[in-house]
């Protein structure tokens, strides 16, 4: 099964790889099946409990087609090169898809004045289908948007996915064709001798051909720590998200976006994969890589700006606030290097468009960094997994069908089988509470753990390494 | 505990979904009236709702003339529904609320479809969670509701956490605290923002005997901790209180909302400040053959008030069964123009042509946000329909005599103004 390598065994006991990937997030879990698939023995430490720990359990959960992305830069083109991936792939993998289409709305004179050029810059970036749309089209396609909107441009694949389940999949399908993976790994040095990378890590020192740095908020001080210099500096941007119910996922139908201006793409609008309806990010520049932190001022702000946008969300109710750190860089476009002599490789500064551009910069390092400098052997039965627990709306889901167990978390519709089932994942099996929510939305709706989490704690005891709560012992228990 | 649910009919005279102390009374009374078919739909595993949470005392004395601790007294409610025949259908999750009282299921055994003739929802309520509410900080676990922590603690046997903050002093609040005592959890503190507890007065000692310290004045403002709360800031105007203290958790309490999330993705109407159901005088929702009962129409009251609210609801639904109340054709609507005013129950009154047997409910129920002194008055246009001086505290109940409207009345809504004297 493991898939050969043409390097020679070392005589040392450590465990050897083709390739050392640091970091499970968005990026790491495509890169590590890229390779895998392509006959690399791939080894991918995460320090996280779980996959999608750091930046990426923050994303913004849309497929991009790459409009607005900047002309002939690297972004674009992994975007394009991603997108068409996505599609191609999609059914083999049971990637859920929202065909929602987009609407950049200019709601001043100004900013309509600038939707000529979002046109001409989508040409560029090879997106024919945008069009112009004025409000009276606007408004029948949108009913509930505030009537002020002057103009807009369509983006009609422009696609709501789920942001959890996609990376889920390509890391279950690195880890079904013999990639391995260890979570609560955290690196702390490495050593290069001219041909292999010894890391050690708090689990032991592992051996490597080639390092591929994808550890995003982190990818900075990686390469500091290994190669003694990077390329791009870490500057951490902060946007925080309200996450509305389901009553007002059906307000719109479109992901709604601004015009953008320099700093950000604004705030956004859009369903989720999971039937609740988003606003936000904003964007907000800090030193602390780890502080995802909300404040009652920014959420209230989002809220008067949604409800500013699409009055309604004034009677609809706020579900969940969270942030997402971006791991942004002092350079607009990605920064992938190539440190030929070192076989190392650095992916940093990807920011939003990371879920799905990270199909197109796994091809991109594979295509143009490692390929006809190593040469593996793609097996050639690839395994595709089962598919995982659905959650996202766009099929049928679990509590629809027979033997589901019944329902444990209510609002979210989540059934005692699916848990189970993430629980005993034979890939990838939850391990936090985080990475459970990941795999199947419990606790995530209205009442935040209201009904549900007693029944939890009891079904996950045992299961996570930091449990939700601990057994009362008879002699604490006062009546 | 789990009982053996019970078959699930394709068909029933009336469907009650949730099996709360309202819903129950409802059932059994339904059955008592001599309706032939009852089914209750619940989804969790068992019935009884909310008190099946609350060890503690006093619940049972309008229904049972004795005291029972809550888990104990729903049992007895359950019981009693099922001796009188009434089908408690366990894991019985309702979908979608369709016209012409069809709903649409979700059980253990995939979607299914339950045709009644009438329908009555009491859902209940739950707390306001931290992320409704706005809070700054981050997310690390130990956060969550007093409903969260009992059942944690008389459910599951766990606790989340050793020394918590507890937000809040309603009723609910002190609720919290004795679940905390009884596993061994010893909360730092309750913050309450105004100068006094919200719950009735003499709540306060329970703290005290406990020796947990009421900070008045004081909210939270910021959640720290990343995997597991360290501590929490707040915004106080003592000024012998530090601004951040160590906890490893935080209990928010009360705040209670209707859960009307099945009303709110269905055709029924929901009074958009308050997320109540609208309902009229009898309890009909805005299509008639669903009706509305318990704490989910007026959040909160005791178990047994809503135990008595679901008998009362069950009555009319019976009368409405019969073919003898009015079909809701006519509705005014009572509005409040003033944003101290938390909610106002019936929300709607339907114009009664025929002499009903039932009278429906005779008062105008009014709750405010905060302490209100002045006057109340319920006009029509310029003409005042009735008016009452007022002294209220936020979660007190104001009733407000309802006039009897006839079809003339029905040209102008209602609306209610206060002025504070």
């Amino acid at each position: 099964m493991i898939p050969t390598s043409k390097l020679e065994q070392n005589s040392d006991t450590l465990d050897h790889y083709d390739i050392i990937i640091i970091g499970a997030g968005l990026v790491g879990c495509a890169m590590a099946r890229k390779l895998t698939l392509e006959g690399a023995r791939v080894l991918t430490l995460e320090k996280g409990a779980d996959i999608l720990d750091g930046a990426s359990k923050g994303n913004s959960a849309i497929l991009h087609t790459g409009f607005d992305a900047p002309p002939d830069s690297l972004e674009q083109s992994c975007i394009a090169d991603s997108y068409q991936e996505f599609i191609a792939l999609r059914k083999k993998l049971h990637l859920p898809l929202m065909k929602t289409g987009a609407l950049v709305l200019a709601w001043t004179d100004d900013e309509a004045g600038r939707l000529k050029g979002i046109i001409e810059k989508a040409h560029r970036n090879g997106v024919q289908d945008v069009k112009l749309l004025n409000s009276t089209a606007i408004l029948k396609k949108e009913p509930e948007l505030a009537q002020h909107v002057k103009a807009g441009v369509y983006v009609p694949r422009e696609y709501v996915i789920d942001p959890w389940t996609t990376p889920y999949v390509y890391m279950r399908q690195a880890l079904a064709n013999g990639a391995t993976l260890r979570c609560d790994c955290e690196l702390v040095s490495g050593q290069f001798d001219g041909e292999y990378w010894q890391l050690s890590t708090n689990q032991g020192a592992f051996k490597a051909t080639t390092v591929i740095n994808c550890a995003g908020l982190y990818g900075d001080l990686i390469d500091q720590n290994l190669i003694g210099t990077s390329a791009f500096q870490i500057r951490p941007r902060k946007g925080q998200f309200l996450v509305y119910d389901t009553s007002a996922h059906r307000l719109i139908n479109s992901i709604i976006l601004p015009v953008p201006n320099d700093i950000t793409k604004g705030v956004v609008i859009c369903q989720t994969a999971f039937g609740k309806l988003l606003v936000g990010p904003t964007a907000e520049e800090q030193d602390d890589r780890d502080d995802a932190s909300v404040d009652t001022e920014t959420l209230q702000m989002l809220r008067r700006k949604g409800e500013e946008l699409l009055p309604a969300l004034a009677h609809q109710s706020v579900n969940a606030t969270y942030a997402g750190i971006r791991p942004a860089t002092e350079f607009k476009d990605y920064v992938i290097n190539h440190y030929q002599n070192k076989h190392y490789i650095s992916v940093g500064g990807i920011r939003s468009t990371g879920l799905t551009a990270a199909l197109g910069i796994a091809n991109y390092v594979f295509n143009q960094m490692i390929d006809g400098t190593q040469s593996y052997t793609p097996s050639d039965a690839i395994i595709y997994p089962d598919k995982l627990n659905q959650i996202a709306e766009d099929e049928i889901r679990d509590w629809q069908k027979q033997g589901n167990q019944g329902i444990i978390c209510h609002c979210e519709r989540v059934t005692e089988r699916e848990i189970k089932a993430a629980l005993h994942d034979p890939y990838l099996p939850a391990s936090s509470l985080d990475g459970l929510k990941r795999r199947t939305r419990v606790t995530m709706g209205r009442c935040q753990g209201f009904y549900c989490s007693a029944k939890l704690s009891e079904i996950t005891a045992g299961y996570f390494t930091q449990p939700m709560a601990e057994n009362i012992h008879q002699e604490e228990s006062n009546e | 505990m789990s009982e053996p649910t019970q078959r699930l009919p394709s068909e029933c005279d009336i469907a009650i979904i949730g099996s709360g102390p309202s819903g129950l009374a409802a059932a059994t009374e339904l059955k008592k009236l001599g309706v032939k078919s009852v089914v209750v739909l619940e989804r969790e595993a068992e019935a009884g709702g909310i008190p099946r949470h609350c060890t503690h005392s006093p619940f049972g004395m309008r229904e049972f003339k004795r005291i029972y601790n809550g888990a104990t007294y729903v049992r007895k409610l359950s019981q009693r529904a099922i001796d009188c025949g009434v089908i408690i259908c366990l894991k019985t999750t309702v979908i979608t609320l369709h016209k012409n009282a069809k709903l649409t299921l979700s059980t253990p055994e995939g979607v299914q479809q339950l045709q009644a003739k009438k329908v009555i929802i009491s859902t209940g309520i739950r707390e306001t969670p931290r992320a409704k509410r706005l809070i700054s900080g981050q997310r690390p676990l130990g956060v969550m509701t007093t409903g969260a922590l009992q059942s944690m603690v008389y459910l599951a046997h766990k606790k989340p956490f050793k020394r918590p903050i507890i937000i809040g002093t309603e009723l609910v609040s002190f609720s919290a605290l004795l679940s905390c005592r009884h596993a061994g959890i010893k909360p730092i503190a309750m913050l309450e923002q105004n100068s006094r507890i919200t719950a009735k007065y003499g709540m306060q000692l329970l703290p005290k005997i406990l020796g947990v310290p009421i900070y008045y004045n004081s909210q939270l403002s910021n959640i720290i901790g990343k995997h597991a709360v360290n501590a929490v800031d707040i915004i106080t105007e003592n000024p012998h209180l530090e601004n951040r203290l160590l906890c490893d958790g935080v209990i928010f309490t009360g705040n209670f909302i209707a859960e009307s999330s099945l009303l709110s993705m269905s055709h029924l109407e929901i009074d958009p400040t308050s997320g109540n159901p609208i309902i009229d005088q009898f309890g009909r929702c805005s299509d008639g053959d669903y009706f509305a009962t318990g704490n989910m129409t007026h959040p909160v009251e005791t178990a047994g008030y809503c135990w008595a609210n679901g008998i009362q609801t069950a009555r009319l639904v019976y009368v409405s069964l019969k073919g003898m109340l009015d079909e809701h054709k006519q509705r005014i609507f009572i509005t409040s123009t003033h944003a101290d005013i938390k909610y106002i129950i019936p929300q709607t009154i339907a114009v009664s042509t025929k002499q009903h047997t039932v009278s429906g409910m005779g008062s105008l129920q009014i709750r405010a946000n905060k302490a209100l002194k002045g006057r109340l008055s319920l006009r029509a246009g310029e003409k005042i329909v009735v008016q009452k001086s007022i002294k209220t505290l936020p979660e007190r109940r104001v009733a407000l005599t309802l006039p009897k409207l006839t079809e003339s009345d029905s040209d102008s809504p209602l609306q209610l103004h206060f002025e504070s004297m």
